[in-house]
């Protein structure tokens, strides 16, 4: 073995002993591939394969009743930007995205703040807070179709008790897209307030400590010991959440469906609609492959601004 | 400047009292070690003094202030921690000027702070770093900064040196040495090892179990310990203690007569020692070699400059002793040993001391 190795690095004998012991360590070889291979394999078939082949259904006029007619080049992406539904789509899906990703910081990170720390009070509320994520879109779909129900649901009761008029925000086409936006910050808040919560658990004591004999107050403490010490939880939330409101599709499809007039209809559900309603697979495929585009723009983006605070 | 008074302080946390009614005056300008080993309570007592934990009972004042009732950045004093709780996310400038800022300070006065605190520690290139580009004795240095520029009118160093090596800490030894002679404030130093009280404290306060056993200069703590617990935590190699088997009185002093037979005429006053079961402390080097008892060597440690050397006497007591330079001696060859009466201490049942001519 030892002398096959010296083979392949002239060099090695005059190297001590020590290195020569662990001679072949690190040195490339055909039958190390064989450990990743299972992962390899996975990886190919599950992401890259299917990958690569939703990129070039974009480019095919491929119907499911019709089958497959052949390349049309960019027709489908062009057919998309002119389509006015699909533009819709685009500008609600960004708009949710907008809405939910700074909402999702700022609340999650207020929540951590407020239970960050060892009252038996806080630990319950953590809970409570992290409780609704275990729960499937369909329940929570269930219970805030039960809130927004004109004249019996939640809302409109307290909101009469207030003598208040009542909102239909499901049936408003101003404020359909905004009862999904609160139906989904208090699904899922839990995760970035966990995280928040991780990270402060983070900081050592000694630097607050360090902060009060310092005269910092607790504005001066959370402003310049705190946050920046969160900035890249901050960040990690924000590329977490846009990458997944971006896919935003069960609770719309089951509260608003879409509507009113297209009023809250996400970029998947037009995807899911023109391929599993229309069975037009091509068209559905650069429909995704745009949204693909948008993500990772958005998440880019995010990056390279969380860089530049890095260095500023 | 002032000096720093405790006044019967106690500690509780729940049930568990850390520290008991404890007093104690540390004087303008001194350099007070606390030391004493794990859990002694000394790292508790110095977060008291800055505000860091509450007082049970007790007062805590600072030249003529009462502190124990302030927040710690109103208390006048500045702390160095033992992991340095450096703001990772600023600059070596920002930190040191943190505390400065807060108190609403000009942001020139600021600059010309920082620059003459760092002209002392010689840290001037740093202060566009962030601490994570620092290594372990420049953070020190920087953190050691940040106390320096608030002006206090007490350091607090909680256990500084010891996450630094050995070569390290013995050079930050030295320089907190000289920068108590630069910067005469009252300062209170923590720590476990008694190399480092010996060599930086004007005074040094040794605690056990939330208690103070003894507070004196190095020397006095060294040659005249108050209790058994000070003889044997002071000093290395520890202090041997025997077991004394009978006291006779010669004239006015008294002669321990050890287990082993081995007479050690003492120039300790037979008159005050107690009835009782009495304990003889020898250090290393107070035992003569060459008369006396029979014993046999068991372990020979060569330290270059003067050798350790492990023995057994007849009736199983362990002792060691010193020889100065290298020693021929090894395991199991024979040696007579005999404890220098004028050198030695004896400590009765409940540790306490009993010393040559005046006790205290």
């Amino acid at each position: 073995m030892s002398g096959a190795a010296d083979v392949l690095a002239p060099g090695a004998a005059a190297r001590p002993v020590a290195a020569a012991s662990a001679a072949g360590v690190g040195r490339p070889s055909l039958l190390n591939l064989l450990f990743v291979l299972p992962y390899v394999m996975l990886m190919l078939g599950l992401v890259a394969v299917p990958v690569g082949f939703g990129l070039w259904l974009s480019f095919q006029d491929y119907d499911m009743l019709g089958g497959w007619n052949g390349s049309v080049g960019l027709a489908n992406y062009v057919n998309l930007l002119s389509d006015r539904i699909f533009q819709g789509a685009v500008r609600n899906t960004l708009l949710f995205v907008a809405m939910t990703v700074p909402a999702f910081v700022g609340l999650g990170l207020f929540l951590a703040l407020a239970l960050n720390d060892g009252l038996r009070r806080s630990a319950v509320l953590r809970s409570v807070f992290f409780g609704s994520s275990v729960l499937s879109v369909t329940v929570v779909t269930l219970i805030w179709r039960l809130v927004y129900m004109p004249e019996r649901g939640l809302l409109g009761t307290v909101l009469g008790a207030f003598g208040l008029p009542e909102v239909n925000l499901v049936a408003d086409e101003r404020l359909a897209l905004l009862s999904v936006v609160i139906v989904t910050l208090w699904w899922i808040i839990g995760l970035p307030m966990t995280l928040f919560l991780a990270a402060l658990q983070q900081i050592p004591r000694e630097i607050y400590e360090a902060a009060a004999l310092d005269n910092a107050g607790r504005a001066r403490t959370l402003w310049s010991i705190t946050l920046p010490s969160l900035k890249r939880t901050i960040l990690l939330v924000a590329v977490i959440e846009a990458i997944l409101q971006f896919q935003i599709f069960g609770q719309v499809l089951l509260i608003t469906g879409g509507g009113p007039n297209n009023a809250s209809r996400p970029v998947v559900q037009f995807i899911y609609e023109a391929g599993f309603r229309d069975w037009q697979l091509g068209f559905a495929a650069a429909a995704s492959q745009v949204l693909f585009l948008l993500m990772l723009l958005a998440a880019l983006g995010q990056l390279w601004l969380g860089r530049r605070q890095d260095r500023g | 400047m002032g000096g720093l008074v405790l006044r019967n302080v106690s500690k509780r946390f729940g049930p568990v009292g850390v520290i008991d009614d404890l007093s104690l005056e540390v004087g303008e300008g001194e350099f007070a070690v606390f030391l004493g080993p794990s859990g002694c309570g000394k790292s508790t007592l110095l977060r008291m003094v800055a505000g860091l934990e509450t007082l049970s009972a007790g007062e805590i004042h600072l030249g003529r202030r009462r502190i124990d009732a302030l927040a710690p950045g109103e208390r006048g004093v500045a702390m160095v921690f033992q992991h340095y709780a450096l703001y990772p996310h600023m600059t070596v400038r920002q930190n040191m000027g943190f505390g400065l800022r807060n108190v609403g300070m000009p942001a020139t006065e600021v600059e010309a702070k920082i620059a003459q605190a760092a002209a002392l520690l010689e840290i001037g290139d740093l202060l566009d770093r962030r601490p994570a580009q620092l290594s372990g004795g420049q953070r020190q240095r920087v953190a050691i900064g940040r106390a320096i520029v608030k002006q206090p009118e007490a350091f607090l160093f909680d256990e500084p040196l010891s996450n630094l090596d050995a070569a390290l800490r013995a050079r930050t030894r030295v320089e907190l040495a000289r920068l108590h002679q630069q910067v005469p404030s009252t300062m209170v130093f923590v720590t476990h090892d008694q190399m480092e009280a010996m060599t930086l404290a004007t005074r040094i306060v040794v605690m056990n179990a939330g208690r103070i056993e003894q507070v004196g200069t190095p020397i006095e703590v060294y040659r005249r310990p108050a209790t058994r617990f000070v003889a044997g935590f002071i000093g290395t190699p520890a202090m041997n203690f025997l077991p004394v088997a009978a006291v006779e009185a010669e004239g006015a002093r008294a002669t321990a007569v050890l287990a082993d037979g081995m007479r050690v005429p003492t120039a300790i006053p037979a008159t005050r020692l107690p009835a009782g079961p009495l304990t003889l402390g020898v250090r290393a080097e107070h035992v003569v070699a060459g008369q006396g008892s029979p014993a046999v060597v068991e372990v020979v440690e060569h330290l270059g400059e003067r050798t350790l050397i492990h023995a057994r006497l007849q009736d199983g007591s362990a002792l060691v002793y010193a020889e100065p330079g290298d020693s021929a001696l090894r395991a199991g060859d024979a040696a007579t040993l005999q404890a220098d009466g004028s050198a030695v201490h004896l400590f009765d049942g409940a540790g306490r001391a009993y010393h040559a001519g005046l006790n205290p």
